[in-house]
């Protein structure tokens, strides 16, 4: 039981990481990665909702009739998406500002209602944890990483801070003269990177 | 039967907690939330408008009722005299509500400024309402003798190209602050009068 508690958490940090490994819930991905601290606060809000959502979908497994489980699903997630929505206009208004419409669309977000068919209705309250926490971070960092490289390039500085507790700010990595590249903070260079980091993952062995 | 009445009474019991919930957690939330748009959006959305006031506008505010209704009152000090005031004002847009601040001269009756807050329009289109400061500026210095419409509409605001409903909503926001800067144009009088000095 605990090993297999331990492999559910940590298939999502790099075997089945959602945005690289499996290519899913690519919207956010593209959307809001414009800088690490967006991505950040994006796979942090997923985490929390695919978490809770994963959690109760678990606890209500045998209660939820067959036919209407996906409308259960979604009243869940839905449920949970307005309770980030709300947090983050109370203690994190700038983000909300930054994140915009792509909170709410955490409901459509084909990773946290796949969680709640495939795995979590399926399976008991601690495994669903494990595995909505460990997809949930794995989304994270794929989020951050993409957003890191984005920011990186197209303003060569890292600046931010999440929820106002970690801060970072590290400026003109490259050098003074480094001409930012501002590709890669527009939508078409979201593509060309996340293509490149999709590239550089398949290279690494899954296993 | 006994499955289908299964489902309808999840379904209830699901929608119902989780209504309530949500409820509860709004109370919880407004007040945060209101004092978060007033800090980050309002705030500084004034503060443009009002760049040349001698006060912070934002500090001198009070709550005025207004029928049922209070509203929130900013105070512009120039040159010494009290003569501005800020009110908010909401219509519909293309997406939900767009919220504005109009800043009216008391003394001679025309608009100071007016800015865009808060608003859920196209990004690109009608987000530039408040994100090109030439559509804003349109406003300024016009009189409030006459009800404000886009030029489609015979009215004096170039709408902005790709956004009528938008620009419309704008125009008609500005409207309602001028009919309640009227309305309450007495009491206001009352409120400002010591503020200057």
């Amino acid at each position: 039981m605990a090993k297999s508690f331990a492999s559910e958490f940590t298939k999502g940090l790099w075997k089945e990481v959602p945005p690289f490994r499996l290519v899913l819930g690519l919207c956010p991905v593209l959307g809001v990665t414009t800088s690490l601290k967006n991505g950040i606060g994006m796979g942090l809000a997923t985490t929390f909702v695919l978490l809770c959502s994963n959690i109760l979908v678990s606890l209500l497994r045998k209660v939820i009739p067959a036919k209407v489980r996906i409308a259960c699903f979604i009243i869940i997630i839905a449920t949970f998406v307005i309770v980030v929505e709300q947090m983050m206009q109370a203690f994190a208004y700038t983000l909300f500002l930054d994140l915009g419409v792509f909170i709410p669309l955490i409901v459509v977000n084909c990773i946290v209602l796949g969680r709640a068919e495939a795995f979590a209705s399926k399976n008991g309250v601690a495994k669903s944890t494990a595995d909505g926490l460990g997809i949930g971070l794995g989304f994270t960092w794929a989020l951050g990483l993409l957003g890191a490289v984005r920011e990186l390039i197209g303003t060569g500085s890292l600046k931010g801070d999440v929820f106002g507790l970690i801060h970072w700010d590290i400026p003109n990595i490259f050098g003074a003269a480094f001409e930012p590249f501002g590709f890669a903070v527009q939508a078409p260079g979201a593509f060309v990177i996340l293509g490149l980091l999709l590239c550089a993952m398949n290279l690494i062995p899954s296993k | 039967m006994g499955e289908m009445i299964k489902m309808v009474v999840v379904l209830t019991i699901l929608s119902v907690i989780s209504g309530g919930g949500l409820k509860g957690l709004e109370e919880w939330a407004k007040p945060k939330i209101e004092n978060n748009v007033m800090n980050l959006v309002k705030g500084p959305a004034i503060r443009q408008i009002l760049d040349e006031a001698d006060n912070d506008p934002v500090k001198d505010r009070f709550k005025i009722a207004d029928g049922e209704t209070e509203r929130n009152v900013f105070v512009g000090v120039f040159d010494g005299a009290a003569d501005t005031v800020v009110l908010e004002a909401s219509a519909s847009g293309y997406g939900d509500q767009v919220g504005m601040v109009v800043a009216i001269n008391m003394t001679e009756d025309t608009l100071r400024g007016m800015a865009v807050t808060t608003h859920k329009e196209t990004p690109g289109l009608g987000a530039r309402a408040k994100d090109d400061p030439s559509f804003a500026a349109q406003f300024v210095g016009k009189s409030i003798g006459s009800p404000f419409s886009v030029t489609n509409d015979g009215g004096q605001i170039s709408a902005l190209s790709g956004a009528t409903i938008t620009s419309r909503a704008v125009c008609s926001g500005v409207n309602q602050a001028v009919e309640t800067y009227q309305r309450l144009k007495p009491q206001l009088e009352e409120q400002i009068k010591g503020m200057g000095k």
